[in-house]
């Protein structure tokens, strides 16, 4: 047990401290951001014994590499498919390696998904805001973004046998039928936007950030609903502008808008949904609220046999 | 349609409407209802977001569902009592000199009546926080007095610094992060809205009256943590 620093030598954008995030604020304009995969985060901090919504690093596209400045300690890399390299040995996302001082670690984009979280065995220093150190993009609120001459220091850092992590089947983004709920602004679209919606091929586009990830398809321009009055949204609203282009809002959301929301994505498929990468192809199939509580259910439970 | 109206969302929330427009009369069972909710939550309730004319109830969908979350809601609904004299005062200190006012030149042109006038105008306001949105602690003020309502500006303004104090239409706005913005910038605030306490984070809730009070320069800069 001892202290552990790292120092960031390459970040890539939207790299940030994340954790379970703070939830109930949104009444404040705060959203509850937190990892874009909160599976991820629980996986990587379980393997290591930590409790499962601990402050972590969630790493992008763009990749992240570090060098141990002073310490020894066990990280944990969870989340799609990226490639980790240690000391040499190549290993890939859901897996356990132990750094030691004067190693580096590099993290890059692999075979697929588009977050991993990066897991310390040990106590991630970083600010709070709220009760939470999850990074809020836009004000920068929280543990903060993560850039190249950070020091990251662990606290009551400790070495964890190296090991595999599994990765769930349902981890995995399935593009072919991502499940959502109508509405609740669905009055504001005819049949055929509807149909539209859940019929036609989409593509995620180059705009995604921790807000949201605008969608290239087929135009669901709403009827008459320019300047409704702004509406509290949710992470995995489907809100569509006035020139018909939808977006899916995702961890750092905007907590109303104007926009009417065609549909919502269940709960359980917003991880996985966030796996997908820019210009991926997406559709999505239709659920009522009761099947998508159920879907909600099977997958805690599922969860929850995996954390043991 | 009739309202109240309760719509289901996803797997988590019920939508509860109570109307199409934004009325005092709505909004006042939107700000009943989010503190009936406060006081006795429904089983299973996780957050409420009060909004214009409707408030979002999120639940957890492990421990209840729509139906239980809606037939709760119900029976609130059915005691409602709107009461628009509710909400706690609140002051807020604004300077307008400088170019902290950098826009009362051009609101006051608009509005055909001289910057001190725009000034007065302002103050008279008697403004109630009708929503938080958009980002950490902005709340949205209403009740800017009509002499001085303007449309946005044609194109968002880039680096307007927090703590602005911006208008556009009937609302007011203290800003709390460096922003673009299309609003009309008026004044600049020493009073903070995220207070860095965390027993009391935010300085308003939704619903409560907000005052404002001119300061000097001198006053600003020994009033704010700014």
């Amino acid at each position: 047990m001892g202290r552990a620093v790292l120092r960031v030598v390459e970040a890539g954008p939207h790299c940030s401290v994340q954790d379970g995030g703070r939830t109930g604020l949104m009444r404040f304009g705060v959203p509850a951001s937190g990892a874009m995969d909160r599976v991820a985060l629980a996986l990587a901090n379980r393997a290591l014994g930590n409790p499962t919504g601990a402050a972590a690093i969630e790493v992008s596209l763009g990749g992240l590499a570090l060098e141990v400045e002073a310490g020894s300690i066990s990280v944990a890399v969870a989340g799609g498919g990226f490639v980790v390299e240690a000391g040499g040995a190549r290993l890939g996302s859901w897996s356990i390696v132990t750094l030691r001082e004067g190693d580096r670690l590099e993290i890059r984009r692999g075979p697929w998904g588009a977050w991993c979280c990066l897991a310390f065995a040990g106590v991630l220093v970083a600010d709070p805001w709220l009760g939470s150190v999850a990074t809020h993009a836009l004000s920068g609120l929280g543990g903060g973004a993560v850039k190249v001459g950070r020091r990251l220091v662990v606290e009551a850092a400790r070495v964890v046998p190296e090991a595999a992590i599994a990765c769930p089947v349902w981890a995995r983004p399935r593009a072919t039928e991502v499940a959502l709920v109508i509405g609740p602004q669905q009055r504001f679209f005819g049949p055929d936007r509807i149909e539209a919606l859940l019929e036609a091929r989409f593509h995620l586009t180059d705009a995604y950030d921790r807000m949201g990830v605008r969608l290239r398809g087929p135009p669901l321009a709403p009827e008459g609903a320019l300047g409704i009055p702004s509406e509290p949204v949710l992470r995995g609203s489907v809100q569509v502008a006035g020139d018909g282009g939808a977006t899916v809002l995702m961890a750092d959301h905007q907590t109303t808008g104007g926009y009417p929301k065609i549909a919502t994505l269940v709960g359980s498929e917003l991880d996985g949904f966030a796996q997908l990468r820019p210009h991926a192809p997406v559709a999505f199939r239709a659920v009522t609220p009761e099947q998508a509580v159920a879907m909600v259910r099977v997958r805690a439970a599922a969860l929850g046999r995996l954390l043991g | 349609m009739g309202f109240p109206r309760l719509t289901p969302i996803a797997d988590r929330a019920v939508l509860v409407d109570f109307g199409d427009k934004v009325t005092d009369a709505t909004h006042d069972a939107v700000l009943a209802l989010d503190r009936m909710l406060g006081v006795a939550p429904v089983a299973g309730q996780v957050e409420v977001v009060p909004a214009m004319v409707n408030l979002l109830v999120v639940f957890d969908p492990l421990s209840t569902n729509h139906a239980a979350v809606a037939a709760e809601v119900e029976e609130k609904l059915a005691a409602l009592r709107p009461n628009p004299m509710d909400g706690a005062e609140r002051e807020v200190l604004v300077c307008y000199e400088g170019d902290f006012g950098r826009d009362l030149a051009a609101v006051a042109e608009a509005a055909a009546i001289s910057a001190e006038a725009v000034i007065a105008a302002h103050l008279a306001g008697d403004y109630r926080v009708f929503m938080y949105g958009f980002a950490p602690g902005y709340a949205y003020l209403t009740g800017v007095p009509e002499e001085i309502h303007l449309p946005r500006k044609a194109a968002p303004v880039r680096g307007v610094a927090a703590g602005s104090v911006i208008i556009a239409g009937g609302q007011c706005l203290v800003t709390t992060l460096t922003m673009p913005t299309g609003w009309w910038v008026i004044g600049r605030s020493p009073t903070p809205i995220l207070t860095g306490s965390m027993e009391r984070p935010f300085l308003f809730d939704v619903g409560d009256k907000v005052r404002f009070r001119r300061v000097g320069l001198d006053q600003f800069a020994s009033a704010g943590p700014v």
